[in-house]
């Protein structure tokens, strides 16, 4: 991030006004529901985790969460709750080689799955490496901006969730509002994340991302087909995450996630892990493959290979 | 029942009595803490991005408060180690102040922390049955456990040796020193479990070094101690409570050890890094030396180191440890070094580069050095609102009386010159 801009903008200019509405907001703005909050909001906030929710409330949940978001957006929308698939274990793979650095995987996530885009909320981060020093992280560049890509002298290494089948990020959770699925997907309960961010500290791969402000979600933009684990918006305060697009994955027939869609030199696969015939089994078997930071033993279900 | 109903009214009335430096602290606090609150309103209004924090450097300034403060909570076991297991008379009539100061940093702790999350409402999740703690696989889980641990037990801890002094009874011993030896392993465990939470980061290389959970109680037998040094001299100078000079100069020898363990563990930490030379050294390099160009904290960690290593000195060679003047500039020096090398020296190289090797370079917005301050004031406030019944308490100004109900109550002068005190008669 380039240090100068991002420092102009942090809005700590406070005037008289400001401050005195801030005053007067101290205990109404203590983010507890106030005496006359509808009756919803009581509901919200003491909504129980997803994962202790029975069917009946589960129900009633979505029901307010589509209701909630129908409003705000003018439009009708879906808020899945489709469980893990059997025998379905998510494994994905990227093609190095054939990586140019165009980000369409990263603007396609971001109109796929809802995130904040003032400020922008980004679940893929595409690196800059150089060719002689392979993959360097300590050498990255993510925020090269030139007129073409790819670059003479550079490849690209896209970096997002990896799915780890350790995750780090999960163990420390103070509160369980993130989990593994059954599928291999580590999932986060938006209405029941504290905000404390321990599980960005404790991600090696920098995927996690915080609401920092209230999403900047564009109604027009809002892509209503969500997951109540994936893609909905999501509150202030809050941390979000790549599900693998938890929302197509799930279906049946499923769809591709966004960013394997949109790939236009196809360096992106991704399929079940426990099916012999899927693509990713045969990239496993006969491409060798990598993954990030081996060494911390995460174990991820992304999987780094050169193609050609 | 009667008696301790009146007990505490008679508390009500000595905070709400002092000198006019009493009411001018105290309402200076309040101002701060006002600011404080209103600088937290703001920052619940428009989210945390009012801070500097962001994805890339996402724990900051209130953490590294935290953290510290995490250390000074340690003042209290220094004075209780040698008052209670070693029965050092000159720091038995004083531990208690300690405790209390353990009290009050606790409290900033908690403060601190609730700002630092980003859902403030849903703090119930943490509350086990109710919500979900997860424990023990958390070490944040574990943190909650044992902070609030510390607090209830120190509280009570100071509650009741003030009741006890108030009735002019002796502690009953066996009720009073099972809570005293566990306030030691329970001091120790909030040092241990706040380290581990950063330890156990297998993604953050300058956290994830077994020497931390040391080096973590090494500098906080430094920072807790320093302060209350100064406060003693402060105390006694301006109430009528009697420190000995011996119980100062102890505690200070005491700091030159924990000091001279703490410059040591930082400099096997600093040999491992530099002579090993992986890409691990990236964080310790951003700290000391700066990274591609990228040096706000430079100039900090080396005024802490200076800061640091002049105070050990200080403290460590009798003359200047037994001059005040110097003793109280170490007092000085040690605070503020630990401040940054146990704060932002230590948080935010744990994040900076960040995990993908991105350099955002993190300093606190106005927001986060206003709210806090009104922590601090906060902490210091509740400080004072204690040693305001304490001291008196301690002094034999504040007792039960004769009828075995009412209290008598013969301070309130709280805050004024010892040499200008009215003489007034003392209960004996």
């Amino acid at each position: 991030m380039p240090n100068g801009e991002d420092r102009a903008d942090r809005p700590f200019r406070m005037s008289r006004r400001k401050m005195m509405k801030g005053v007067a907001a101290v205990l109404g703005a203590m983010a507890l529901p106030g005496k006359d909050a509808p009756a919803s909001v009581w509901e919200s906030f003491f909504q129980k985790n997803f994962r202790e929710l029975s069917g009946g409330d589960k129900a009633r949940v979505i029901a307010r969460l589509e209701k909630e978001y129908g409003d705000k957006y003018g439009k009708p929308v879906k808020v899945g709750t489709a469980p893990p698939l059997e025998g379905v274990l998510y494994g994905y793979g990227l093609d190095l080689s054939r990586c140019i650095g165009c980000r369409r995987c990263v603007y396609g996530c971001v109109a796929e799955n809802n995130q904040s885009r003032n400020p922008q909320i980004h679940w893929i981060r595409v690196l800059q490496l150089n060719k002689e020093r392979g993959v360097d992280l300590e050498e990255a560049e993510e925020y090269y901006n030139p007129s073409k890509v790819p670059e003479k002298g550079h490849f690209y290494m896209p970096v997002q969730c990896q799915q780890c089948e350790s995750p780090p990020c999960v163990k420390v959770c103070p509160v369980q509002a993130t989990w593994k699925e059954r599928d291999g997907i580590t999932v986060v309960d938006y209405n029941w994340c504290i905000g404390c961010r321990y599980c960005m500290a404790a991600c090696p791969y920098g995927a996690r991302h915080f609401n920092w402000k209230k999403p900047g979600l564009p109604a027009a933009e809002m892509n209503p087909a969500t997951h109540y684990l994936g893609n909905r918006p999501r509150p202030v305060g809050v941390v979000e995450k790549c599900t693998f697009c938890i929302q197509r994955v799930r279906n049946v027939p499923g769809r591709y996630p966004a960013c394997v869609e949109v790939c236009p030199v196809g360096a992106r696969k991704f399929g079940n892990l426990l099916d012999p015939d899927s693509e990713i089994r045969y990239v496993i078997e006969n491409k060798r493959v990598f993954i990030l930071k081996e060494d911390l033993n995460t174990r991820p279900k992304f999987y780094y290979f050169y193609a050609t | 029942m009667r008696k301790i109903w009146e007990f505490f009214k008679g508390t009500l009335v000595l905070v709400s009595k002092g000198s006019t430096a009493y009411y001018a602290w105290m309402f200076s606090l309040l101002v701060l803490m006002a600011a404080g609150a209103a600088a937290y309103a703001y920052q619940l209004r428009n989210g945390l991005i009012v801070t500097a924090m962001r994805d890339q450097a996402s724990w900051g300034f209130y953490i590294s408060n935290f953290t510290f403060l995490v250390g000074v909570a340690a003042a209290a076991v220094l004075l209780v180690i040698p008052a209670y297991v070693y029965k050092w008379k000159p720091i038995k009539e004083i531990a208690v102040l300690g405790e209390m100061l353990a009290v009050s940093a606790m409290v900033m702790c908690l403060l601190f922390v609730t700002v630092d999350i980003g859902r403030p409402d849903r703090f119930w999740h943490l509350i086990p049955k109710i919500g979900i703690l997860n424990f023990p696989q958390s070490l944040l889980a574990w943190d909650v456990v044992v902070l609030n641990v510390y607090l209830f037990l120190n509280l009570v801890i100071a509650v009741y040796i003030c009741y006890k002094n108030y009735n002019r009874e002796e502690p009953n011993p066996n009720l009073f020193n099972p809570l005293i030896l566990f306030s030691i392993p329970a001091a120790v465990s909030i040092h241990t479990v706040t380290a581990f939470l950063y330890n156990g980061l297998a993604a953050r290389p300058f956290w994830n070094a077994s020497i931390l959970a040391p080096r973590f109680l090494a500098s906080a037998f430094c920072s807790g101690p320093a302060f209350m040094i100064i406060l003693f001299q402060v105390i006694r100078m301006y109430t009528r409570i009697e420190i000995r000079n011996e119980a100062i100069f102890k505690v200070a020898e005491l700091i030159a050890y924990s000091m001279f363990i703490n410059l040591f563990l930082l400099g096997a930490e600093v040999f491992k890094e530099y002579y090993s030379n992986t890409i691990h050294l990236a964080p310790m390099q951003y700290l000391f030396f700066g990274l591609k160009g990228h040096s706000n904290l430079v100039p900090y960690i080396w005024t802490a180191m200076i800061f640091n290593t002049a105070a050990f000195f200080l403290f460590l060679v009798p003359r200047t440890r037994e001059n005040y003047v110097t003793l109280n500039i170490g007092c000085v020096l040690i605070f503020i070094g630990v401040y940054i090398e146990k704060g932002m020296g230590l948080v935010i190289p744990g994040l900076v580069p960040d995990v993908l090797g991105e350099i955002y370079e993190y300093y606190p917005t106005g927001t986060e050095l206003l709210l806090s301050l009104g922590i601090w004031a906060t902490g210091l406030f509740v400080y004072t609102l204690l040693l305001r019944v304490a001291i008196p308490i301690l002094t034999g100004e504040f007792y039960l009386g004769d009828d075995g109900v009412k209290p008598v109550i013969v301070d309130t002068e709280f805050i004024r010159r010892a040499d200008q005190l009215a003489e007034k008669s003392y209960r004996d």
